[in-house]
């Protein structure tokens, strides 16, 4: 099943950040390896240069490091996952602010209806 | 980068009035995949001619690996044409002879694997196939050379959506790093995240050549709208 991508963002990008979703969800554990370039390319039906970008970056931000002859291993470092997980947990209620003030709330009433509705959902 | 296909002033004349292709310069390198893009009568077809020798420039020249179209260049040019060529009362066997027989880079087993994976039987005749099952034989014959440079004309038009998928899976696990392909497509949508590089063919000129991202990154729209935008009726 090719990854579900938006045609109007760079691909490489895109490809990062379901990767690192799959990091954080725990599809991939810390110190596990990463399937090889070509496979995942395979699986995203995308360029096998846009996937190596995409590692090549994962890489370079330190979330995944490369060992010459085994590939590339996701970072035992729990808390650079939990930091990154942070981040987008901020970027993801950043947004949504944004679109909550677009509709005319203030902070104060999105807060009070974030509480509101969980209770109802209990 | 070492360069396997370069165009300088490539002009294609029918006729006195007429240029299908204009002037054109283009230097690719080994190791993408590059989308040949442009509306009807842009030249598309025109250029792929060119590459493969059927067509003589009328001025300009086309290079493959530093080479003029050629005997040395078809050895290393994998082609897929418009139409087929092949006599369709032949069997896909007795065509898989044929490739062994006439292309030192075939390999059998690897087209003899695609086969199977499709459940096509290599005891019909070409006649016999569907046209989307026919376009898979020919794409799996070219796909299965070792060539350095693989020219598809149109390779996933005519065909549906899950063979699309299929023909684009083919493509993306037997390209190898050293090879480049060059495919021309109307269907943009389809093949944009397949493609490392996209060329804008207007009126037998180059207008774009760029890849896929710096597209979306600087214009911050994929290549099909792009493209519908530079050749608004």
């Amino acid at each position: 099943m090719p990854w579900d991508l938006d045609n109007n963002r760079p691909i490489y990008l895109q490809l990062m950040e379901r990767i690192q979703l799959d990091i954080i969800s725990g599809t991939y554990k810390p110190g596990d390896r990463l399937p090889s370039v070509r496979e995942l390319a395979l699986e995203a039906s995308v360029n096998p240069n846009t996937m190596q970008k995409a590692l090549a970056e994962l890489e370079r931000s330190g979330i995944v490091h490369s060992m010459r002859t085994s590939g590339r291993l996701i970072t035992e470092d729990k808390s650079m996952i939990e930091q990154l997980k942070g981040e987008l947990a901020r970027e993801q209620i950043g947004a949504f602010l944004e679109k909550m003030n677009r509709l005319g709330f203030s902070t104060g009433e999105i807060l009070s209806l974030i509480q509101q509705t969980v209770k109802e959902d209990d | 980068m070492e360069s396997i296909l370069e165009c300088h002033g490539l002009t294609k004349s029918y006729g006195k009035m007429y240029n299908a292709l204009n002037n054109l310069n283009l230097f690719l390198e080994r190791g993408q995949i590059v989308g040949l893009l442009g509306p009807n009568g842009s030249g598309k077809t025109t250029l792929i001619k060119l590459i493969n020798g059927l067509l003589v420039p009328t001025a300009g020249e086309v290079l493959i690996k530093s080479m003029a179209p050629g005997v040395e260049t078809k050895k290393i040019v994998s082609y897929l044409p418009e139409r087929t060529y092949l006599n369709e009362s032949m069997q896909i066997s007795e065509v898989l002879d044929y490739f062994s027989d006439f292309y030192e880079n075939f390999s059998r087993e690897r087209a003899g694997l695609m086969l199977s994976d499709l459940q096509i039987d290599e005891q019909a005749r070409l006649k016999t196939l569907s046209k989307g099952t026919k376009e898979k034989v020919q794409l799996i014959l070219v796909m299965s050379r070792d060539a350095e440079l693989y020219i598809l004309d149109e390779p996933i038009a005519g065909v549906d959506p899950a063979a699309r998928d299929y023909i684009l899976n083919t493509i993306l696990s037997n390209y190898n790093e050293n090879a480049t392909i060059l495919l021309s497509t109307h269907l943009i949508h389809d093949v944009e995240n397949v493609l490392d590089r996209v060329l804008f063919l207007k009126q037998g000129q180059l207008v774009l050549n760029a890849t896929v991202d710096e597209i979306r990154e600087e214009q911050g729209k994929s290549v099909d709208t792009l493209f519908r935008e530079v050749f608004r009726c």
